[in-house]
């Protein structure tokens, strides 16, 4: 006789474990450990959540206490490897196996974990892929999820960070598994239903919130000339030639620079509602200037940040808000819209090579991938047409036929040539090469694909790749805006000249830019103080970024 | 700290009457441009005192480029650097440049 609902069978053992340190579904905080150890079983798939900016760290810190000899060879399946305890899980043998999407602070500890075998990786993943995977055979036995409070019955109220908990509790609870929330606060009525009550098993009221990140505010203070020179050359050369009005950006101090330029510059250049009306975005403090002038008309945020709730409930129309009229972020759904609904993607990296490619790993850190690899290629999906969509593809297939020719998403790296330490933007070979082989990788971890990217901006011009037709152009093109790094000192003159006369490369005189004009009395907004006035108190920095 | 120093020929004079303009901090990761109007008009001398060792190409680079592209004959040029990229030198040397043309108050 074939067996049917042996993974239903081995929830309700799981469910009966776990009761005996339960009432209802509330359980203490200091039976969180005893609890984990009741439920989980060696082996088992287990997403604890935590990405970018939401972390269930209560969670975290008890599935580091159990007794490895009771729970062992855990197979970690999450977005995040972000707190410390998410790889002293590895350390103390707990788990054994990892496939992940991003890792920013541990990105040189789980290097070397990698490197001294504690860790055995499957993959590294962009966000949304390793959502898909849920779905398909990366399924989680257990998921530990945060939110802010709780109901008895379950129903969980996630407020403006709701970001990945939708999706793992779509597919941990509705195949047979196990979820078990963390929440601040256990209240008789949430003030929404972010997770419906009958997904979740198990509650931990911890009385403090779960921790955020405020990884996407940027100091306008530290922006510097230069990234506002590659800013007002994107602004100029790209956003407003294509008419990008559906776009995502990435988290830098160039893409910063862009958001505060708009009222100034783009108000100059009479670009509003030409350009930047739509995006999937984060809620970037610096991008108050631009909502409140009047630019912008829809956001949809991943996560939400610190600082900007009030902010954000103040503007139902341009935000995402539920009944509660706080931001309801989903970041499955924005990577969703990143990757199909916007037609550009701009955003910086740490190393480009002369095909294009780009990575954000070296030698000794490994960041993962995050959202940017969705956002930042083109969806070979897509159906519907735009005109930045269309005008791109027609660069790069000028003689297709039009109605069968498909469209290109604009893939914008912006950059200064030299990085922080004077470490070269472009080089001849990714460090993420030399890092694949050490840890016996058979993929380079590459976050932009070269025959993605189609233009490379940087205070030296832009190189539009759509337009190259060979290998040597390609090379060529990104030599002759790579200054003077090795790799730009390295070009062809005669043929970088050639590419300028046909617009594959333009420099700022050629559109009309002096970069003596790269001034920081063009941004919006120069401090954090500025943007906090420019909210009308609204905005709350948080208080490492308070320095008046 | 590391001592460079680079006499160019300028083919054009920089315009202006001022004797002398100064621009920039000494910082990380910035520098300050001395110009003097002191020299013949199709002559450029800079003088770099860098935190930064090893980079004398890069500065010939940037040094060739700047004479090319903007009226540097006549001047003079101290730099102190504090390890300032490339961009940042380049765009310093062209403000002092502005500088040293605009009119005396």
């Amino acid at each position: 006789m074939a067996e049917w609902c042996e993974q239903r069978d081995a929830l309700n053992q799981r469910l009966a474990a776990g009761q005996s340190h339960a009432v209802g579904k509330r359980v203490p905080l200091d039976r969180l450990p005893a609890l984990l150890e009741s439920v989980l079983r060696p082996g088992d798939r287990v997403c604890l959540e935590g990405d970018n900016q939401k972390q269930a760290e209560a969670l975290a810190r008890a599935l580091a206490q159990v007794d490895p000899a009771r729970v062992h060879d855990l197979h970690m399946v999450q977005s995040g490897v972000v707190l410390p305890e998410h790889l002293d899980v590895f350390e103390k043998g707990i788990a054994r196996r990892l496939d992940y999407s991003y890792s920013g602070p541990q990105a040189a500890r789980i290097a070397r974990m990698l490197f001294g075998g504690k860790i055995a990786l499957g993959a590294v993943h962009t966000y949304l892929e390793l959502f898909a995977r849920y779905f398909i055979d990366l399924t989680p036995h257990v998921a530990l999820i945060a939110a802010v409070s709780a109901d008895r019955d379950g129903n969980l109220y996630t407020g403006p960070n709701t970001e990945d908990t939708p999706t793992v509790v779509e597919a941990t609870s509705y195949k047979s598994g196990l979820v078990i929330a963390q929440v601040a606060k256990i209240v008789d009525k949430v003030p929404r239903v972010d997770i419906p009550g009958d997904l979740v098993h198990f509650v931990v009221e911890t009385g403090t919130p779960f921790y955020v990140e405020p990884l996407f505010t940027r100091d306008p203070a530290a922006i510097t000339e230069t990234q506002i020179l590659t800013a007002m050359l994107a602004i100029k050369g790209i956003y407003a030639p294509y008419g990008v009005r559906r776009l995502n950006h990435g988290i830098g101090f160039s893409t910063a620079a862009i958001e505060l330029l708009l009222p100034t510059l783009g108000e100059r250049l009479g670009l509003k509602g030409k350009i930047c009306t739509h995006f999937a975005l984060n809620p970037h403090p610096t991008l108050i200037p631009a909502i409140e002038a009047g630019w912008v008309e829809q956001i949809h945020c991943f996560g939400s940040e610190v600082g900007m709730e009030d902010y954000v409930a103040a503007r139902p129309d341009v935000f995402f808000t539920g009944p509660d009229g706080s931001l309801r972020s989903n970041r499955a759904m924005c990577q969703t819209a990143g990757l199909y609904a916007c037609d550009m993607f701009i955003g910086s990296t740490l190393q480009i090579d002369l095909e294009g490619h780009s990575s954000t790993v070296t030698t000794s850190r490994i960041a993962g991938f995050g959202g940017a690899p969705n956002m930042g290629s083109d969806a070979r999906g897509r159906r519907h047409p735009s005109d930045p969509w269309v005008k791109a593809g027609v660069e790069a297939d000028p003689l297709g036929s039009p109605a069968l020719r498909r469209g290109r998403k604009l893939v914008v790296q912006i950059g200064e040539t030299f990085g922080e330490g004077n470490a070269p933007l472009f080089v001849e070979r990714l460090d993420a090469l030399d890092l694949a082989h050490k840890l016996d990788l058979e993929l380079a971890p590459v976050m932009v694909y070269g025959d993605d990217v189609t233009h490379i901006v940087t205070e030296e011009g832009i190189a539009n790749l759509l337009l190259c037709r060979d290998k040597d152009e390609r090379e060529q093109a990104i030599r002759g805006v790579a200054g003077y790094t090795e790799v730009g000192r390295g070009r062809d003159p005669a043929m970088v000249a050639r590419l300028r006369e046909r617009g594959v490369i333009r420099r700022p005189e050629d559109l009309a830019i002096d970069p003596l004009d790269a001034d920081r009395s063009m941004l919006a907004a120069r401090s954090i103080k500025d943007l906090m006035l420019a909210s009308g108190g609204l905005y709350r920095p948080p208080s490492r970024f308070r320095n008046w | 700290m590391e001592h460079l120093s680079y006499t160019v020929t300028a083919p054009r004079a920089a315009g202006g009457t001022r004797r002398q303009a100064i621009i920039g901090v000494v910082a990380s990761g910035n520098l300050e441009v001395l110009a003097e109007r002191v020299l013949a008009t199709d002559t450029c001398t800079v003088d770099i005192a860098t935190a930064a060792r090893g980079f004398a190409p890069v500065w010939q680079a940037v040094i060739a480029d700047f004479v090319a592209l903007r009226a540097a004959g006549g001047l003079r040029l101290s730099i102190n650097d504090g390890g300032a990229r490339p961009d940042t030198v380049a765009l310093r040397l062209a403000q002092v440049v502005r500088l040293i043309e605009e009119p005396e108050a």
